[in-house]
């Protein structure tokens, strides 16, 4: 009977269940299991961060060490040298990673949240709602991704939730152009006309018939988004419009220690580093999806 | 005549073909055997999964990637095609083996002209001229029958409708003059009064074109029609084989029977014959038993014998009609009971449903650019048009008709998904006809529901298949906490005969058959006093057809609910309505009790469509009557009559000026025509049974 309950519940959270089982099947493709990989590795960082035995990510030490170098007192090895500050490169990576990973996993939500709902009502809907909407879009889709990142952020200040907000505001128009494209081919399926005949209202067909079914197509895109996002907020991060300092972010990695870069080419290496096998895990996994989904 | 001339066109031997997949072999199709004469037509039918169509694809070696010839030959013309290279085989396909697929869009390059398409045939194969080509092509147009070749030659593809189409496609497979044309589904697609003319063509194609064909069908009637030889398949095998007059008038394979069993025949006596599916379902290619593949489905399975491995065996009184069946000679079918299905001939009940000069219109607007610059681009479209019905309670009232004819609106404006423009429709005393769906009261939704017609998308495939009936019984009120729910999902799990671990299924484990339970167990969730059910078991195979219903037959009966059944399919609306209506462009043009619509006097479009229902059974004989033209655009229906364009009876410009007047009958039968009453009344017959004596042959117009 217990068993009975938990597969109730998760059928009221299709999308989770959905995602859950699709991690099994990963194994079918080696592009995604390479994808997995690499994030997992970087999810295990960000989690453990408070664990692991790190120095002080904001902590002033020493200077401009090289890699591998021990510190004067011989107490710590900077694995990975330090910054011009004199912090600890491995410690600000890995909690850099915690920083990322949490808003650009947060943004990229935000945007979902908003991008779906936005197609789901064009696609459903249509009409008045399908015109306003997706000019509404298109209007947004117009600007080049980065310059409206610029104007949105130094309008509204560089905090991680206005960082949340810009992204939501670049991103949604896409999400919603790809629901939309799916739904207005879902809603001519005969279970939407079932639902409809028995008077369901458009709220529960848009959550529970249509957006399930359009659920594969968004797994990938998300995944893909999820690398855009690394990059945008590395980027805003590289420009100082991104998290605020002093905690680490790899973008203001990069920039504080660009004037300095061939003294201290290791603190801007190994964040460049970081950035690019992010989002290359993110780009493998979406790959990868894609493939097993057309395969079937 | 040398011995080439006496060498069969095409010889399959012991052929054996399997699909790599990742879940490892998929044997399609077993030891195959089949040979085709010169100039003979041989049908291949059997249900879908029987590998009828991949040994098409084997012949033209079409198996793609995942499917390999594991063994056995193929020999064409005494050359072996199963070791042929490459580049052999593509001077061979198109130009000595020609193919025609279902769907004749795709066989059609859409952005060329029919004309460009057909002349490369001659320029490559036979390397002809510009002008010899184009010759050719016209010539040929002309030979399968179409009008207006010169238009046709310079359209595109998509100005053509479906069945000039496939036309098109056939006469560019005959125009490299094939020695074989291989015919996968031919007609499918397209309606049967479009359907009867092709396979008119193709009868005619062995004896004007000299080409041997082979036409696989799942149509049981088709073949007979027009094969001089028919084989069945089942699970990969040929389970039964001979020329077509001795197997149809005798078949001897019980799967065969059974096939045939399960098919609805427009018949003068429809009690006589209750329709019987075969029990239980096609194994998978890897499941396959020993000894004979139908055994476990099979009524005459006996240890010892049928356990073995089955061969090939002819009979002893007909040595060309062969069988894979051990009891062959053992099972007495003739002593086979075929009493008469009790029905309880309850008469109808009280009046349910009214639709009185009921009126649907489409707008086609111009859209944003017509909205700007103010001009009204409006179009209207009456997909339905004065429509006058009354279904009473307990009966099947079938509503009949082609593509495009508006059955499937009328269903939509019943159900409320869409509004009527006009016209009155009383369901319980209601008045419902401009009110969609969401404004109607629960218990009127409830109470008329709906069936629908494509068993792939009548399920949402995210969700468990409990989960699905289950909502629909909280949505109806039937009950309320999760005890009860559950409840209630099981016993409509049962009504449709499904076991109640179905709960946890999600759609994509079932089976078309059983996909289409599930949508009848959440239509009658709500105990629907009306239930439309639009074209629910076309999609299916014959024998699950046939299970399906009979279901809903028997559900229907039970409960007294009204079943408002649309369909192509006459035979199969014979055989279940109490009374039909005949659609044609938006109109019903004749309705009554199916006794008498099913027999003079006739609208002469429901005169076309009997005679245009392929027969399976060598008993019965039809009147060929080929409808000319196409059905017209309903975008520009025809002034008065609307099947003034295509009758066969027309009686001059009346038709086409003056709307037809209904010219009514005994028992409430209506026909809508300009013809007067009693000239409608002297018609003959379309279907009837053989005089014993009669040949059986279908003569060729």
């Amino acid at each position: 009977m217990a068993v009975r309950g938990r597969r109730d519940r998760s059928e009221a959270l299709p999308l989770l269940a959905a995602a859950l089982r699709s991690l099994g099947v990963l194994r079918e493709s080696p592009v995604a299991m390479a994808g997995a990989a690499i994030l997992l590795f970087w999810l295990a960082m960000a989690v453990l961060a408070p664990l692991l035995p790190l120095a002080d990510p904001n902590l002033p030490l020493e200077p401009l060490r090289p890699p591998l170098s021990v510190s004067a007192d011989g107490t710590a090895t900077f694995w990975l040298g330090t910054d011009i500050k004199g912090r600890d490169v491995l410690s600000r990576l890995i909690w850099g990673a915690r920083r990322v990973l949490v808003w650009a996993g947060l943004a990229t939500l935000a945007a979902y949240l908003v991008g779906i709902a936005m197609g789901l009502v064009a696609g459903y809907r249509g009409g008045w709602w399908d015109e306003i909407l997706s000019f509404v879009a298109n209007l947004l889709l117009s600007f080049p991704v980065m310059v409206l990142y610029i104007v949105v952020i130094t309008r509204i200040g560089a905090s991680p939730l206005n960082i949340v907000l810009a992204v939501t505001f670049a991103s949604a128009p896409a999400i919603m152009r790809i629901v939309r494209g799916l739904v207005l081919d879902l809603r001519t399926r005969d279970y939407v006309l079932a639902a409809r005949a028995r008077g369901e209202g458009a709220l529960w067909i848009m959550l529970v018939e249509l957006l399930p079914n359009a659920r594969g197509p968004l797994l990938v895109d998300a995944c893909l988004r999820m690398g855009y996002t690394t990059i945008a907020l590395a980027t805003l991060g590289f420009l100082g419009l991104g998290l605020p300092p002093p905690d680490p972010d790899w973008g203001a990695m990069i920039a504080e220690t660009q004037p300095m870069g061939a003294f201290a080419g290791h603190a801007m290496v190994f964040p460049a580093l970081a950035v690019s096998s992010l989002v290359l895990g993110f780009n493998l996994l979406a790959d990868g999806l894609r493939e097993i989904s057309l395969r079937d | 005549m040398g011995a080439s001339a006496k060498r069969p066109i095409l010889a399959c031997e012991g052929l054996g073909v399997s699909y790599f997949t990742r879940a490892g072999e998929v044997p399609a199709v077993v030891g195959f055997d089949l040979a085709i004469a010169r100039g003979e037509a041989v049908g291949l039918v059997g249900e879908s999964g029987c590998g009828k169509s991949t040994v098409a694809l084997a012949v033209m070696r079409y198996l793609g990637r995942a499917g390999r010839i594991v063994a056995g030959s193929i020999r064409f013309d005494g050359r072996e095609l199963t070791t042929m290279s490459e580049r052999e085989l593509r001077r061979i396909r198109g130009s000595r083996i020609s193919m025609v697929y279902q769907e004749p869009m795709a066989s059609l390059n859409p952005s060329m002209t029919v004309g460009r398409q057909l002349v490369e045939v001659p320029r490559y194969h036979a390397g002809a001229g510009r002008a010899e080509a184009r010759e050719r092509a016209l010539d040929i147009l002309a030979r399968v029958g179409l009008p207006d070749t010169r238009r046709i030659f310079s359209a595109y593809p998509h100005e053509l409708s479906g069945g000039q189409q496939q036309r098109v496609v056939i006469a560019m497979a005959l125009l490299a003059d094939p020695a074989l044309l291989l015919l996968d589904e031919p007609t499918t697609a397209l309606d049967v009064t479009v359907e009867a003319g092709i396979v008119d063509l193709i009868r005619g194609v062995a004896e004007r074109f000299g080409t041997a064909i082979l036409y696989i069908s799942h149509n049981l009637g088709l073949i007979r029609e027009t094969c001089d030889r028919v084989a069945v398949m089942y699970a990969g095998q040929v389970v039964e084989e001979g020329p077509v007059t001795n197997v149809f008038a005798g078949m001897r394979h019980p799967y065969a029977r059974g096939l045939f069993a399960a098919i609805p025949l427009p018949d003068s006596d429809r009690r006589a014959r209750p329709l019987r599916p075969i029990p239980g379902q096609l194994p998978l290619p890897h499941e396959r038993p020993g000894g004979c593949f139908f055994g476990p489905r099979c009524t005459h399975y006996r240890q010892g014998t049928c356990d073995r491995e089955q061969r090939m065996r002819p009979l002893d009184a007909d040595p060309g009609h062969r069988v894979r069946c051990a009891r062959q000679a053992e099972i007495a079918w003739e002593r086979e009971s075929r009493g008469p299905e009790p029905r309880t001939a309850e008469g109808p009940g009280p009046v349910v449903l009214e639709v009185h000069r009921l009126r649907k219109e489409y707008e086609l607007d111009g859209g944003l650019f017509a909205a700007l610059t103010g001009r009204d681009g409006t179009r209207r479209i009456a997909a339905n048009e004065g429509l006058d019905l009354v279904a009473r309670e307990g009966e099947t009232l079938a509503i009949v008709g082609e593509s495009g004819c508006g059955k499937s609106t009328f269903a939509k404006v019943l159900v409320g998904l869409e509004p009527a423009t006009a016209g009155r429709i009383t369901f319980e005393g209601r008045e419902i006809a401009g009110a969609p769906v969401e404004t109607r009261p629960p218990e009127i939704v409830a109470h008329l529901q709906m069936i629908f017609q494509n068993p792939s998308e009548t399920l949402n495939p995210s969700h468990a298949v409990g989960f699905q009936i289950a909502r629909v019984v909280r949505k109806f009120g039937a009950a309320r906490n999760r005890a009860q729910v559950r409840r209630r999902v099981y016993e409509l799990l049962d009504l449709v005969k499904l076991p109640r671990a179905f709960f946890r299924r999600r759609p994509r484990q079932l089976s078309g058959g059983q996909k289409q339970r599930i949508g009848i167990a959440r239509a009658f969730a709500g105990d629907p006093r009306l239930v439309v059910a639009d074209e629910p078991v076309s999609a299916l195979d014959v024998s699950v057809q046939a299970a399906i219903t009979g279901l809903l037959t028997d559900i229907q009966r039970r409960r007294r609910t009204t079943l408002l059944f649309i369909s192509h399919d006459l035979s199969l609306v014979h055989y279940l309505a109490d009374r039909v209506a005949v659609m044609y462009l938006g109109r019903i043009v004749e309705q009554g009790p199916t006794g008498a619509v099913f027999a003079p006097p006739y609208h002469p479009y429901t005169e076309a469509l009997l005679s245009a229902v392929p027969l399976a059974d060598p008993g019965l004989v039809k009147r060929r009557i080929l409808l000319e033209g196409e059905l017209p655009s309903a975008l520009d229906p025809p002034a008065g009559c609307p099947f003034h364009t295509r009758c066969p009876r027309r009686i001059g410009s009346v038709c086409e000026e003056r709307e037809p007047p209904l010219r009514r009958f005994d028992g409430d039968h209506r026909i809508l025509c300009h013809l007067p009453a009693e000239e409608l009344a002297r018609g003959r017959p379309v279907i009837r049974r053989r005089h014993p004596r009669e040949p059986s042959h279908i003569p060729l117009r």
